[in-house]
C-alpha cells in the first residue's frame, strides 16, 4: 500500500505547497501529543485556587482558569485527547464502511441492494440528532462516541467505496487477474482495494476534522470527555460563563480546534489535488 | 495430438430486445504446440468466442447457450468454478489487447508476474521472485533485475505486453489464447511480440490461439486459421491453404482488401455494407447481403460449414460457382 502510494507520487510529480503546510501543521499537534508529559510546564488538572482567572503572561503564559488551572497545560493535555478522537472516530467507520462498499459493489445484486437499503435508513435520520440519540443512550464518554460514530459514519466510506468498486470490478487489469485464476479474495483485496480507497482516505481526513469538532461539542454538551479531564471543548464550555471576564478561557482552546481542524483539511485537500480526486 | 477441442460453442447476451447469439454453433480444434489465427472484423464474436472458452464472459448479460470446450477430455463449461480457477493461469492463460489497462497499475511488473507463481505454485515470494526475474529476461524485457520493481506506468507499450505475457506464461500453461495481442502497439514492436509467442510455442509445445482483425499478423505467425463472420466462422483451414486457396467470398474479400495488393494510385478494396447487427441477422447465410455471388439458394436455409477436405471447411454451399467466378 504504502509502495503504491509512493508509485503515483513519483508519476504525478510534487503536491501541492499548502498540502505541506496541512502536514506540518498535524505533524506538530502529534508531536505536542506525544511529548504532552515534557511540554506542559503545570499539572493540567491540579487545581490552584492562590492563582484563578489569571490573564495570559507571566508564569501562565495563555492564563488560568476559575480553578487556577493553567490553560496552556490544559491544552497540550487535551491534544491527547482531541487528536485521539480525529483518528479513532475516523478508523472504525473507514473499516466497516470499506468492508460494506466492496462487498456491495463487488457482489452486485441482492447483497447491494440490501446493504444499500441499510445505508439509506442510516442516512434518512439527520447524522447530528442521531449521534447524540446513540452517546445519550449509552452513557456518556469516549467509548459511546466511537461507537455511535462507527454505527452512523459508515454510509460516506461505505458509498465511496462502493462506486469505485462498481467501476473497477469491471476494469481490465481485473478481468486480467480473472483469466489468471485468482480467487474473489485475493482480486478484491490485492488488485481491486488498494486502487479504490484512495477517494476513501482522503475524505477519512475531511470527516477526522469534523470527528474534532463533533468530540469537542459532545463535550461541550456534557456528553462527551467528563470533569476534570482536560479537553478542548470541554473547556471551552467551562469558559463561556467567564466569557466577559476571562476570555482566554475560551479563546485559545477554540483556536487550538482551528489550527488542528484547519490542519487535517489543507492535509487532505492537497492530497485529493495532488491524487487528482478533485474535478 | 489434440488439445482443445470447441463444439457447436454458442454464446448469448440477454437484452430487453430479446435474446442475440454473439457466438453461434462455433467449433475448432487446437493441437498441442499449434498457432490457431481467429480472423474478423470488429463485432465478429471472436473476442466473446475466445473469452468465454475459459468462462470469462464479457458482461453479466453473457451467458453460455451451448456446447462443448473440451480441453484435455474435460468439458471446460461444465467445470466448478474452484476447478476452472486451477486451471486458468496455470494450464490455461490469455493475454489481452491493451496492457496498458490490463496490468494493475498499482502493482509493481515483478509482483504481478510472481503471482500467479505463489497462488497456483505455491512458490515462496522469494524463489517466485527469483523466477520472475528469469521470465522477464525470458520474454526480453532488459535489466529484469532492475526492472522487476518498476510499475507499469514506467514501461514502454511493447514491454508492459511483454511483462503480460511473462505473468500468462509462467506457470508454464499448455494453451494461451492472445485477444489482439499487437493491435495497441506500433508495428516493429508487434512483430517483435509476435516473434516472442512464435519463440514460446517452439520451446514449449504452447498452443496459442491468436485473435486478430489483421490479416497480415495471421498470416505471418499462425498455422491454421478460422475466419468468424457475424458469429459463425466461415472458413477454416491451414494458413497457406486458406490465403491461396480461399473458399469462401468472404475470405476471399477479406484477401482482396489488404492494401498492397493493387497498383499505386489504385483505390483501397473493400467488402460493400457492413457486418449485419445481431438483432436483425439475415436469413441463410449470414454474409449472403453482401456477397458478390449471391443466389436465391443463399438466402434460406441454416447454412452449416461443410467439409472440402479433412482440413477445409467452408460455410458457403456456392463455393464452388464462387471460385470459378473469381
Amino acid at each position: 500500500m504504502t509502495a503504491a502510494v509512493l508509485a503515483l507520487h513519483q508519476r504525478l510529480g510534487s503536491p501541492p505547497r499548502l498540502a505541506y503546510a496541512g502536514a506540518g501543521l498535524s505533524l506538530f499537534w502529534l508531536l505536542v501529543a506525544l511529548t504532552a508529559p515534557w511540554l506542559a510546564p503545570f499539572d493540567p488538572i491540579e487545581q490552584n485556587l492562590a492563582a484563578t482567572l489569571l490573564p495570559p503572561g507571566g508564569a501562565h503564559l495563555l492564563g488560568t482558569d476559575n480553578f487556577g488551572r493553567d490553560i496552556l497545560a490544559r491544552i497540550i493535555w487535551g491534544t491527547r485527547l482531541d487528536l485521539q478522537m480525529g483518528v479513532f472516530g475516523v478508523l472504525f467507520p473507514l473499516i466497516i464502511g470499506t468492508m460494506i462498499g466492496a462487498i456491495a459493489g463487488y457482489f452486485g445484486g441482492i447483497v447491494d441492494m440490501l446493504l444499500m437499503r441499510l445505508l439509506d435508513v442510516t442516512v434518512s435520520f439527520p447524522f447530528l440528532v442521531l449521534i447524540i440519540a446513540i452517546v445519550a443512550t449509552l452513557g456518556p464518554g469516549l467509548a459511546s462516541f466511537y461507537i455511535a460514530l462507527a454505527l452512523v459514519g459508515w454510509v460516506s466510506y461505505a458509498r465511496l467505496v462502493r462506486s469505485r468498486f462498481l467501476v473497477l470490478k469491471s476494469a481490465d487489469f481485473v478481468l486480467a487477474a480473472h483469466s489468471l485464476g485468482f480467487s474473489h479474495s485475493r482480486i478484491v483485496l490485492h488488485h481491486i482495494l488498494p486502487n479504490a480507497i484512495m477517494p476513501a482516505l482522503v475524505f477519512s481526513m475531511s470527516d477526522a476534522v469534523i470527528d474534532v469538532v463533533l468530540g469537542a461539542s459532545l463535550s461541550y454538551l456534557g456528553l462527551g470527555i467528563q470533569p476534570p479531564t482536560a479537553e478542548w471543548g470541554l473547556m471551552i464550555a467551562e469558559g463561556q460563563n467567564f466569557i466577559a471576564t476571562a476570555w482566554w478561557m475560551t479563546v485559545f482552546p477554540g483556536l487550538a480546534i482551528v489550527l488542528l481542524a484547519t490542519g487535517f483539511s489543507l492535509l487532505a485537500d492537497g492530497v485529493a489535488e495532488h491524487f487528482g480526486l478533485r474535478d | 495430438m489434440t488439445l482443445l477441442a470447441v463444439n457447436d460453442l454458442s454464446v448469448e447476451f440477454v437484452t430487453p430486445g430479446g435474446r442475440l447469439r454473439a457466438v453461434d454453433g462455433v467449433s475448432f480444434e487446437l493441437a498441442e504446440g499449434e498457432v490457431l489465427g481467429l480472423v474478423g472484423e470488429s463485432g465478429s464474436g471472436k473476442t466473446v468466442a475466445c473469452r468465454s472458452m475459459l468462462r470469462l464472459l464479457p458482461s453479466e448479460r453473457a451467458r453460455i447457450a451451448g456446447g462443448e470446450v473440451l480441453f484435455e477430455g474435460r468439458d471446460l463449461l461444465h467445470e466448478s468454478e474452484a476447478q476452472l480457477r486451477r486451471l486458468r493461469g496455470s494450464r490455461l492463460a490469455m493475454i489481452f489487447q491493451n496492457p496498458s489497462t490490463h496490468l494493475d497499475p498499482l502493482m509493481t511488473v515483478g509482483r504481478q508476474v510472481a503471482e500467479p507463481l505463489i497462488y497456483h505454485e505455491g512458490l515462496s515470494s522469494r524463489d517466485a521472485r527469483l523466477r520472475a526475474i528469469e521470465l522477464l529476461r525470458q520474454v526480453g524485457i532488459p535489466d529484469p533485475a532492475h526492472n522487476i520493481d518498476a510499475y507499469p506506468h514506467q514501461f514502454s507499450g511493447g514491454m508492459r505486453q511483454r511483462a503480460m505475457i511473462a505473468g500468462a506464461i509462467a506457470c508454464r500453461p499448455q494453451l494461451l489464447s492472445a485477444d489482439e495481442p499487437t493491435t495497441a502497439l506500433d508495428v516493429t514492436v508487434q512483430a517483435q511480440i509476435l516473434r516472442l509467442l512464435l519463440e514460446l510455442r517452439d520451446d514449449s509445445g504452447l498452443a496459442i490461439i491468436l485473435v486478430s482483425h489483421d490479416l497480415g499478423v495471421i498470416a505471418s505467425t499462425c498455422d491454421r486459421v478460422a475466419v468468424m463472420y457475424a458469429g459463425r466462422i466461415m472458413e477454416q483451414a491451414t494458413k497457406a491453404e486458406l490465403l491461396r486457396h480461399p473458399r469462401h467470398p468472404y475470405t476471399a474479400g477479406l484477401i482482396a482488401s489488404r492494401p498492397g495488393d493493387g497498383a499505386r494510385g489504385q483505390e483501397l478494396r473493400s467488402i460493400e455494407g457492413q457486418l449485419p447487427a445481431l438483432s436483425a441477422l439475415p436469413a441463410g447465410c449470414r454474409f449472403h447481403p453482401r456477397c458478390p455471388h449471391a443466389e436465391a439458394v443463399c438466402r434460406t436455409g441454416d447454412l452449416r460449414p461443410l467439409a472440402i477436405d479433412p482440413t477445409h471447411t467452408t460455410a458457403c454451399i456456392r463455393w464452388r460457382e464462387a471460385t470459378a467466378a473469381a
